[in-house]
């Protein structure tokens, strides 16, 4: 009982069987790889003012391509420098593709 | 780990009460079937998160979050409150976001847990079943660590160490105090809550006296030798605030062994420090719910598995947040939250029957050194040897040299910081 709203949970959803307002309000997604979650401190689902960039429904190679670039240093950062380094290229792309696929939660509400 | 996730997989379907069977019995079992029940204690950012989290990620499970206050008043930033630079309410959250996403609320405070019979006791006498609990209860002062100072004692001289009446107390003072007067702020020895914690208070603090009354000063008692962001803080209290903070470390009779709430006066090693306001920020230990579960050790803190979150003491009980030794991890917010996420993915695999996954935990800690001078400190985490352990090569400090529009960006992305983690955990 993980991933997106697969056909059995929205099935479920139209059963009743689910709140719809749960529905709504926090969308299911599927199991973030190791360390996606916690880029969400920083990065929120949606642009705010002088805020981190959303990572949603980002090209993944956007993201592996920064977070390269925060590793060695030719992408100026305040922090993303000494968080990037934690990450190896395979786990970078993993959490990239993660978040590409997230694409926008407006996109992922609609069945 | 396949061994280690096999045994654990076995040991929670042993345990557990139908409901989590029937799910791993796949679809249509769970549709006859009540869906397992997560207990949290605890809506602080670890708590709240972690339920947040597990709703999210499988809207069919029963999500029960168990906390006494209405609303919570979060400590990031309270400092700028104790200083006069933000106002209270900018800092309380309700539940209202939570129980929207189908989080059963319970406003009651946790007195036991029967971790066999795998219930919670609640203040009003009755229980609360779960198949997993997941202990979120923060800290609590240790009201007996310093002669003198007890809960009555912290009128007269507040820790300001949880948000709230306490935080205002602490302001209060400040604005009653005369230009000239000394504050004494009074740091413990680790671990304990926000480690640079007491370092952006001495720096606000600093900076509403530079502003409102310079000729105060104020003396940090300090029970360690080294502090976090140290450099940082002592080449921005050079530059900012000269002569006007003394810092008196371990060494030079800095730890307090008595306090005399009348005359708010603080013994140390070394002598004694009277002052016109004083903040004594105590020891700390683990919630007292923890205790009272026997996810408590002899340091008061609470041992966990870096992989589940899961007590090693009191199987089926997870223990997240500041209450948990996270080895590398200092307690902070930032820290709980991210806790809090990995711990979702553990317990919801574990109910599942499916297989765990290796965490990688972020934490950063902002300071306002000043409210347009931002510094961090970040870590990387992945368990090894039984503890989260720093990822080498990673994380460290804001550089030392840094122009002023550097420090003012740091101070923008923390308060950018604060409005997601608030927004994430209770919007
Ligand atoms: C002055 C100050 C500044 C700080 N600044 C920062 C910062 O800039 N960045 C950062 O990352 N961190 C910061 N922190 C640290 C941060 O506040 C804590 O690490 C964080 O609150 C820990 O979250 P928690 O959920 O573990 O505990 P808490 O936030 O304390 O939440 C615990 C919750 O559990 C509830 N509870 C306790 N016992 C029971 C029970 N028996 N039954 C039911 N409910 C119970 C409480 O009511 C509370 O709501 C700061 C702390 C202070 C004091
Ligand atoms: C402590 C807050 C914080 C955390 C945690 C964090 N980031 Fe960032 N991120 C930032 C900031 C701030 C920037 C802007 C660059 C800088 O100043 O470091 C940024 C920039 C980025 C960018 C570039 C965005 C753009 O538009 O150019 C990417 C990609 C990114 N982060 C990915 C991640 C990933 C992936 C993670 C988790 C592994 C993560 N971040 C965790 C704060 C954070």
């Amino acid at each position: 009982m993980t991933g997106g709203p697969t056909p059995l949970r929205l099935a479920l959803a139209l059963l009743g069987l689910f709140p719809a307002a749960a529905m709504a309000a926090d969308l299911p997604s599927s199991d973030p790889p190791p360390g996606a979650s916690a880029c969400s401190g920083c990065h929120a689902p949606a642009a705010s003012d002088g805020g981190m960039a959303p990572l949603d429904g980002r090209p993944a190679e956007d993201i592996v391509a920064s977070m390269r670039g925060f590793r060695s240093g030719t992408l100026e950062a305040t922090v993303m420098d000494r968080i990037a380094k934690g990450f190896t290229d395979e786990e970078t792309r993993a959490i990239a593709d993660w978040y590409a696929a997230r694409g926008g939660r407006d996109a992922a509400a609609k069945p | 780990m396949p061994r280690r996730s096999r045994r654990a997989v076995l040991g929670s379907l042993g345990g557990l009460a139908a409901g989590a069977a029937a799910l791993s019995l796949g679809a249509p079992a769970l549709l006859a079937q009540a869906p397992p029940r997560v207990a949290v204690v605890g809506g602080g950012f670890a708590g709240a998160a972690c339920a947040r989290e597990m709703k999210r990620r499988d809207p069919s499970l029963s999500v029960m979050l168990v906390e006494p206050n209405a609303r919570y008043t979060a400590c990031p930033f309270s400092n700028a409150v104790v200083a006069g630079l933000r106002e209270l309410s900018a800092q309380e959250f309700g539940y209202e976001g939570l129980e929207k996403a189908g989080i059963t609320l319970v406003r009651q405070a946790a007195l036991a847990v029967e971790a066999e019979a795998r219930r919670v006791r609640l203040a009003d006498g009755t229980a609360l079943g779960y198949d997993r609990l997941v202990l979120a209860p923060g800290v609590d002062m240790r009201f007996d660590a310093i002669p003198g100072y007890d809960e009555d004692a912290a009128e007269a001289m507040p820790h300001a160490w949880k948000a709230g009446a306490q935080t205002l107390l602490l302001r209060r003072q400040l604005e009653a105090m005369e230009d000239g007067g000394v504050v004494v702020l009074s740091a413990p020895a680790n671990p304990f809550r926000c480690p640079p914690g007491p370092y952006e208070r001495a720096s606000l603090i600093a900076h509403y006296l530079k502003t409102r009354k310079p000729r105060s000063k104020l003396i940090l008692l300090d029970a360690k030798d080294a502090f976090s962001k140290q450099r940082l803080f002592e080449a921005a209290w050079a530059e900012l605030y000269p002569g006007m903070i003394e810092w008196v470390s371990l060494s030079f009779g800095g730890r307090v062994t008595e306090a005399d709430p009348s005359t708010r006066t603080l013994v140390t090693e070394f002598g004694s420090h009277k002052a016109q306001v004083v903040n004594l920020i105590p020891p700390q230990r683990a919630g007292r719910i923890a205790e009272a579960a026997g996810v408590a050790d002899r340091t008061g803190w609470c041992p966990i598995d870096p992989v589940t979150f899961e007590s090693t003491l009191v199987p089926g009980v997870h223990v997240i947040g500041d209450a948990a030794i996270a080895g590398a991890m200092p307690k902070s917010a930032f820290a709980a939250h991210a806790q809090a996420k990995a711990c979702a993915g553990a317990v919801l695999a574990l109910l599942g029957g499916r297989p765990l996954a290796e965490p990688r935990l972020i934490n950063t800690c902002y300071s306002l050194v000043a409210p347009d001078y931002g510094i961090s400190i970040a870590g990387v985490y992945r368990p090894s040897g039984g503890l989260l352990a720093d990822i080498e090569g990673a994380g460290g400090t804001s550089p030392r040299d840094a122009p002023p529009a550097f420090r003012a960006r740091e101070a923008a992305y923390a308060e950018a910081w604060f409005r997601t983690i608030t927004g994430d955990v209770f919007g």
